[in-house]
């Protein structure tokens, strides 16, 4: 099972981002306002990948490992 | 229009897309596969009503297995089951060049390591190995030796998938330290580029660095009847210039079917979304006058 972290929808203050939980650090991290459930980003705390699970409320979830059949 | 958005995970590429359909003021409906089931006479999918369905998936098998069955179903789909089975496989893939007459490096299959050595041995050294189904340069090997042949093959004897006792053994192509991807819908280019690396795996994905690349008239020709090869569609359409940059000689290795254009649309000038969008609007157009939507 997918380490999952979540957070309330949260706008910051002055920026179009968004706050959400790291879900393998347990840290609030800052995702860009227009993001989209199934997107992936990197954890700016340790790089992971972690897909989008929903936005109200935000979860996020590490994303699933590469394989064989991905591409183009 | 109303446009289905097949998917599994939403990269940069997917982003892009997402966001000129909105802006045009399309209805967009997001479709992760993983959450779906395909039954043989429907889906839980949403896909009523929709214009057409544009398969973004970044899997393989889901691709071929999704558009397949919207397709039943009679949902527009691109691009077409039928020429992602042939671009997914690069057994099939280069059966479909070479039926073009498109110039194609030299290919063989084997199914056994002795069979396979024995095709490595024919080409000479270096040859390459690649798997038939993979993207992104990855599991590829540029064989130098017959000790490094019987290493590797023996390796992938053992990898486990049946696809990996499929031997797709080519020629290597001494290309001039990069390749060209064009981007064509329907045989019509978006735009190209070239991907130059010191390493011999010059993909985009292993950190080749990409160039906006003009087609001359002999590149446009190839890009077209590839295309029109693997029976048409959005793709990503590879070449190597054969006998340096200046000869205007060409070889076509692969065309991808779930193409990828984030780089493309940094290293050129083209906005390439809004081509691809452009193109989404003429096949939704078509559709609905119940024309194919495959060239």
């Amino acid at each position: 099972m997918p380490i999952r972290g979540r957070l309330s929808l949260t706008m910051t203050s002055d920026t179009d981002t968004l706050l959400a939980e790291d879900p393998i650090t347990g840290e609030e991290i800052e995702l860009p306002a227009d993001v989209e459930v199934g997107e992936i980003i990197d954890s700016p705390v340790t790089g992971t990948e972690l897909e989008v699970i929903s936005l109200d409320p935000v979860v996020l979830e590490e994303a699933p490992e590469l394989e064989e059949d991905w591409g183009e | 229009m109303r446009v289905g958005v097949l998917y599994s995970r939403i990269r940069k590429d997917e982003k892009l897309l997402l966001s000129e359909l909105r802006d045009r003021g399309h209805e967009v409906e997001k479709i992760d596969v993983r959450k779906e089931r395909f039954g043989l006479e429907s889906t839980t999918a949403n896909v009523a009503d929709l214009d057409l369905v544009v398969d973004r998936c970044l899997s393989t098998s889901r691709s071929l297995y999704a558009t397949k069955f919207l397709d039943s179903y009679g949902v527009p789909v691109v691009n077409s089951p039928e020429t992602g089975d042939v671009c997914a496989d690069k057994a099939k893939n280069s059966l479909a060049l070479a039926e073009a007459d498109i110039p194609t490096p030299a290919t063989e299959v084997a199914f056994t390591k002795e069979t396979a050595l024995e095709a490595i041995e024919s080409f000479g050294y270096p040859c390459v190995l690649k798997p038939v189904v993979g993207s992104w340069g990855r599991l590829m090997a540029k064989i130098d030796t017959r000790d490094a042949a019987e290493a590797i093959l023996e390796h992938k004897e053992t990898l486990g998938h049946y696809e990996h006792k499929v031997f797709y053994v080519q020629e290597f192509v001494d290309k001039p330290g990069r390749d060209i991807r064009a981007l064509a819908v329907d045989g019509e280019p978006v735009a190209a580029m070239t991907r130059s690396s010191d390493h011999w795996l010059t993909n985009a994905a292993k950190g080749g660095e990409t160039e906006s690349f003009e087609l001359d008239d002999r590149a446009l020709e190839l890009v077209e009847r590839a295309s029109n090869a693997v029976g048409g569609g959005m793709l990503g359409v590879d070449l190597m210039e054969v006998g340096g940059t200046d000869s205007g000689e060409y070889t076509v290795h692969e065309v991808n079917h779930t193409v990828e254009f984030k780089a493309l649309d940094s290293a050129t000038d083209v906005n390439v979304p809004a081509e691809v969008v452009d193109w989404l609007e003429a096949k939704a157009a078509a559709a609905a006058n119940g024309e194919e939507v495959t060239a």
